[in-house]
C-alpha cells in the first residue's frame, strides 16, 4: 500500500515503523491495535482489531424469547443491563407488547444510574491514569493542591490533612510494591502534563470514586432485585410496588424508595462537585493536546435513550435523540431506522467471517455469524501468535457495521453532537457552557479530550435526569397506579407464529441494536450489533477506515515504546471487547504489551 | 421463569463469590459452584452468595464491604484439566494475577488490588480454584472432567466455611425461585437442555 487516500478521506501511510499495542484495555476487554509511525513518531496508519469472537444466534437459537435478557447479559462484563434492557425491547416489538408507565420510569431509572456509575468508573479508573500521574502526585505540596480544590468547587474534603492523608497512604501503597491499579502506566512520560497538585487532587478523587460505587450500586439492587446481575423482564419490569406498607417479600416500598431518592442526591452532589470540575481542571492543562478527532468530526450516529413515554421509540420521546451527522455538518441531522435495509449493514470483507457474497453487507434480520479465520499474504508470524496483521485482507473479529454505507462514531460524543445539532437545550447550555469556560471553539469536541468532555457532561445530566425521572415516577404512583408488568401477552400462545423485532437504544459506550425473528414460539435468528462494533471495526470493501483508527491518525507519540496517547485516544471511547466477542487464544497475554517492528 | 426480588441487599459480612462466564464452558465453574452451593445449602444470616459473572471492577463495592472472602474461579494452575486447588489467605491475589484464562481475571486482580488501596480488604480470603479443560466451547456447558469437581469444590469450600465458624445446613426444601444466584434461564438444567445444535439447528 504505503500512501493511500480513504473512501472517508483519511491519508494512510504504512511505510513506517509498525508499533503493536496488545491488548489496550486497562481492565476489560481484549483488543489489539497496530499503527505505523514516521520518522516523527507521528501515526500515518492505524489497524484496529478485536480478536475475539461471537454469535448470539449459536447461543440462542430455538430458545425462549422471554429469556434471551439473561444470556445477552452475559455476553459483556461491563454492559449487562443494557444488554438485557434492548433485548426485552426486541421481544416487546416483535410481540407488540406495551409495558406500564412505571416499567418505563424504572427501567430509565436503572439505565441512567448504569450511565452514572459507567461513566465515573470509566473517568477515574479506566481513563484518568492516561492523563494524570501518579507517582507526581506523591511528591505534591497537599496545601498548594487544597488551594486549588477550594478554588474549582465547594467539595468538603478539601483541607492539607485530608490531601496529606491520601498522600501517605498511596505511598505506603507504592511502597508495599503492590502498585496494583497503577501498575501498568507510563509513569513520568513527558507526555503528562499535570502540574503535582492537581495530580494528588485527581487521585484523591480516583480513591473518592470508589468509594462512591457503593452507594450507587444500591439502586440495582433495588428495582433489579439483584445486583451485578439485576433481574429483567419482557412485558414490564419484574418488581412489585407497594407504597402503602411494608407489604409483600421483596415488594418496592417508600422506605427503599427514599434510599433511591438519598443515593439521587448524593450521585448528583458527587458528579457536579468532583467529577465536573476535574474534567475542567485537567482539560484546561491539555488543551495544546488537540488529537484524536478521527470520525467524531465527520460522521456519527446515535440511536437514542431514555423514552419519556413508554413504548415510544421515537423523536418524540427520546430524551437523548436519534439522529447520524455526515460529512461534519451539524446543519442537517438525518433519522436512523434500524429497520430499515438500507440503513444499517455489517459488512465482512476483512473480518474473519464469510457471506455468500464476500462484499455485500448485511442487515442484521439477514445476519449470519460463519467464521473463516485465515490471515492476509503480508501478515507476520502464524495463526495462534500473530506478529503483524495484513489489513488489506481478513484482519478482525469485528464485523464492520456500516450507516448507509458510512463508518460512524458512536458514544456521548456522537450523542451529545446529534442532541447539539437538533438543538436540544439542555445539551446545548452544558456543551456551550463548558466550551466558554474553556475558551475554546466547538470544534475543539472533535478530539480525544471532546469524547472525555462528552462523557462527564453527560454524567452530570444522567445524574440530574434521575431526580426528574424519580419524581415523575413517585408522582404516578401516588395516583395509585402500581402496575410494573404487562402479562397479556405473556403465554407464547398469544403471539403469531411468525415475528421480527428489533430493540434499540444506548448503552454508555454507545449505539447498541439487537435484531431477533422469532418462528413457532422460538427464537430463529438473534443479532446484536453494539457499540464497540461500529467504533473499532475493520476497514469495509469501499475501504472506509472505523472510528478507532481513523482517531489515531496524525497522533505524535512522545515515545513509541510508551504507546500512552494510543491508549489516551482508545480509552476515550470506552472499549469493550468483552462484549463485542471473546478470547480466542486461551493462554492468557501481558496486560500492557508493546511490540515495535 | 419470573423471578422476584431478592430481598438480601447490603447486610452480609461473609461474601461467596462465584466468577466466571457461563457462556464460556468450564469458565462458568465459579458460577455453577455458587448456584449448586445454594441449591443445597442454607447459610446464616449474614452471608451472600454472589453471582460475580464476569464484571471486574463493578464487584469492587461488595468485595470491599466483605469481612470474609470465598471465590469459586477456573484458574489456570498449569496443572492437568479438572485438578481442583483451595488457596488461603494472602497467595489468592497472586493465583487471580498469574495466568489468566479469561478477562474477567485481569478485572478480578484489580478488584482485589483496589480492595487493597481503599484500606477495605478482607480479613479472610479462600480461592477454589478449577484447572478447566475447555473454554472455546461458546454456549457449551462444563466439561465432565470439571463438572465432575463442583461437588468437591463444595466439600472444600465447607471445611474452609467451618473453619471460619459459619453455620450452614443442607436444606431441607427446594429453593425457592426468588432465592437463585441467577436467572432461571440460566440454571445448569434449562441452559444444556436449550442449547441449540451445532450448525445452529433448533434443539
Amino acid at each position: 500500500m504505503s500512501k493511500t487516500v480513504t473512501a472517508n478521506g483519511f491519508a494512510l501511510d504504512d511505510s513506517g515503523q509498525r508499533v503493536v499495542v496488545d491488548p489496550v484495555c486497562r481492565i476489560e476487554g481484549h483488543l489489539r491495535i497496530e499503527v505505523n509511525v514516521d520518522e516523527n513518531n507521528t501515526i500515518r496508519n492505524a489497524v484496529s482489531t478485536g480478536n475475539m469472537w461471537r454469535g448470539l444466534e449459536i447461543i440462542l437459537k430455538g430458545r425462549d424469547p422471554r429469556d434471551a435478557w439473561a444470556f445477552t447479559e452475559r455476553i459483556c462484563g461491563v454492559c449487562t443491563g443494557v444488554h438485557a434492557l434492548v433485548s426485552c425491547r426486541a421481544v416487546e416489538d416483535a410481540l407488540a407488547i406495551e409495558i406500564p408507565k412505571n416499567a418505563n420510569s424504572i427501567r430509565n431509572l436503572m439505565m441512567l444510574a448504569q450511565y452514572t456509575q459507567d461513566h465515573l468508573v470509566h473517568f477515574y479508573h479506566l481513563h484518568a491514569l492516561d492523563w494524570v500521574d501518579v507517582v507526581s502526585a506523591l511528591s505534591a505540596d497537599p496545601a498548594a493542591t487544597s488551594a486549588l480544590q477550594q478554588s474549582i468547587s465547594p467539595w468538603p474534603k478539601s483541607s492539607p490533612g485530608y490531601f496529606r492523608d491520601v498522600q501517605n497512604r498511596i505511598k505506603r501503597f507504592v511502597e508495599s510494591g503492590q502498585l496494583g491499579p497503577f501498575a501498568n502506566a507510563y509513569w513520568g512520560s513527558p507526555a503528562y502534563k499535570l502540574p503535582a497538585e492537581a495530580n494528588l487532587m485527581a487521585v484523591t478523587h480516583y480513591l473518592e470514586a470508589l468509594d462512591f460505587q457503593k452507594e450507587i450500586v444500591k439502586i440495582h439492587t433495588i428495582f433489579g432485585g439483584r445486583n451485578p446481575h439485576p433481574n429483567w423482564l419482557v412485558g414490564g419490569m419484574p418488581c412489585s410496588i407497594n407504597v402503602n406498607d411494608t407489604g409483600a417479600v421483596g415488594a418496592v416500598n417508600m422506605a427503599w424508595l427514599n434510599q433511591v431518592s438519598d443515593i439521587i442526591d448524593k450521585s448528583i452532589t458527587f458528579v457536579d462537585q468532583v467529577y465536573i470540575p476535574d474534567l475542567k481542571a485537567i482539560a484546561s492543562f491539555y488543551k495544546d493536546w488537540n488529537y484524536g478527532g478521527g470520525l467524531s468530526g465527520k460522521n456519527v450516529m446515535a440511536y437514542g435513550e431514555f423514552p419519556a413515554i413508554a413504548n415510544n421509540y421515537t423523536n418524540e420521546s427520546w430524551m437523548l435523540p436519534n439522529g447520524a451527522i455526515l460529512n461534519g455538518d451539524l446543519g442537517t441531522v438525518y433519522d436512523v431506522d434500524p429497520r430499515d435495509p438500507e440503513q444499517i449493514r455489517e459488512f465482512v470483507t476483512h473480518s474473519w467471517y464469510q457471506y455468500p457474497d464476500p462484499d455485500a453487507g448485511l442487515h442484521p434480520w439477514d445476519g449470519v455469524t460463519e467464521p473463516r479465520f485465515e490471515l492476509g499474504p503480508n501478515a507476520k508470524g502464524t495463526k495462534t501468535n500473530i506478529e503483524a496483521l495484513d489489513e488489506a485482507a481478513k484482519y478482525s473479529w469485528l464485523k464492520a457495521p456500516r450507516w448507509r454505507g458510512n463508518a460512524m462514531e458512536v458514544g456521548p460524543l456522537a450523542r451529545y453532537l446529534v442532541a447539539y445539532a437538533r438543538g436540544q437545550e439542555d445539551i446545548r447550555a452544558q456543551v456551550d457552557g463548558l466550551l466558554a469556560e474553556l475558551g475554546l471553539p466547538i470544534t475543539a469536541l472533535f478530539s480525544t479530550l471532546g469524547r472525555t468532555a462528552a462523557r462527564g457532561l453527560e454524567c452530570s445530566w444522567t445524574a440530574h435526569k434521575m431526580r426528574v425521572v424519580f419524581d415523575e415516577m413517585l408522582a404516578n404512583i401516588k395516583t395509585g397506579d402500581v402496575a410494573t408488568a404487562n402479562m397479556q401477552k405473556w403465554e407464547p400462545e398469544t403471539w403469531p407464529a411468525d415475528a421480527r423485532g428489533v430493540g434499540f437504544g444506548e448503552a454508555p459506550r454507545g449505539a447498541l441494536g439487537h435484531w431477533i425473528h422469532i418462528q413457532d414460539t422460538k427464537l430463529a435468528n438473534y443479532q446484536a450489533v453494539v457499540p464497540t462494533t461500529w467504533n473499532a471495526s475493520p476497514r469495509d470493501p469501499q475501504g472506509n477506515i472505523g472510528a478507532y483508527e481513523a482517531a489515531l491518525l496524525g497522533t505524535p507519540m512522545a515515545n513509541p515504546e510508551q504507546p500512552l496517547e494510543i491508549l489516551r485516544t482508545i480509552h476515550s471511547f470506552d472499549p469493550c471487547l468483552a462484549c463485542a466477542s471473546h478470547v480466542m487464544s486461551p493462554d492468557g497475554r501481558e496486560l500492557a504489551h508493546v511490540r515495535i517492528r | 421463569m419470573t423471578d422476584a426480588v431478592d430481598t438480601c441487599h447490603h447486610n452480609f459480612d461473609t461474601l461467596i463469590l462465584g466468577i466466571g462466564n457461563v457462556l464460556w464452558a468450564d469458565e462458568g465453574f465459579g458460577v455453577r459452584c455458587i448456584e449448586a452451593l445454594n441449591e443445597r445449602y442454607e447459610f446464616e444470616p449474614g452471608v451472600r452468595l454472589m453471582d460475580g459473572g464476569t464484571q471486574g471492577i463493578f464487584l469492587l463495592p461488595w468485595v470491599r464491604s466483605a469481612g470474609r472472602l470465598l471465590i469459586f474461579d477456573a484458574i489456570d494452575f498449569g496443572l492437568a484439566p479438572a485438578t481442583l486447588k483451595l488457596i488461603i489467605g494472602d497467595a489468592v491475589p497472586s493465583y487471580m494475577a498469574a495466568k489468566k484464562v479469561s478477562m474477567h481475571q485481569a478485572g478480578f486482580q484489580e478488584v482485589l488490588s483496589s480492595a487493597k488501596l481503599s484500606g477495605e480488604f478482607p480479613g479472610q480470603v479462600a480461592l477454589v480454584g478449577v484447572q478447566p479443560a475447555i473454554l472455546n466451547d461458546y454456549g457449551g456447558s462444563l466439561t465432565p472432567g470439571v463438572k465432575a469437581q463442583v461437588e468437591p469444590a463444595l466439600a472444600l469450600a465447607r471445611e474452609v466455611l467451618q473453619d471460619w465458624g459459619i453455620e450452614f445446613e443442607r436444606r431441607k426444601t427446594v429453593l425457592p425461585a426468588r432465592e437463585r444466584t441467577g436467572p432461571g434461564a440460566l440454571a445448569i438444567h434449562d441452559y444444556e437442555h436449550g442449547r441449540p445444535l451445532p450448525g445452529g439447528a433448533r434443539p
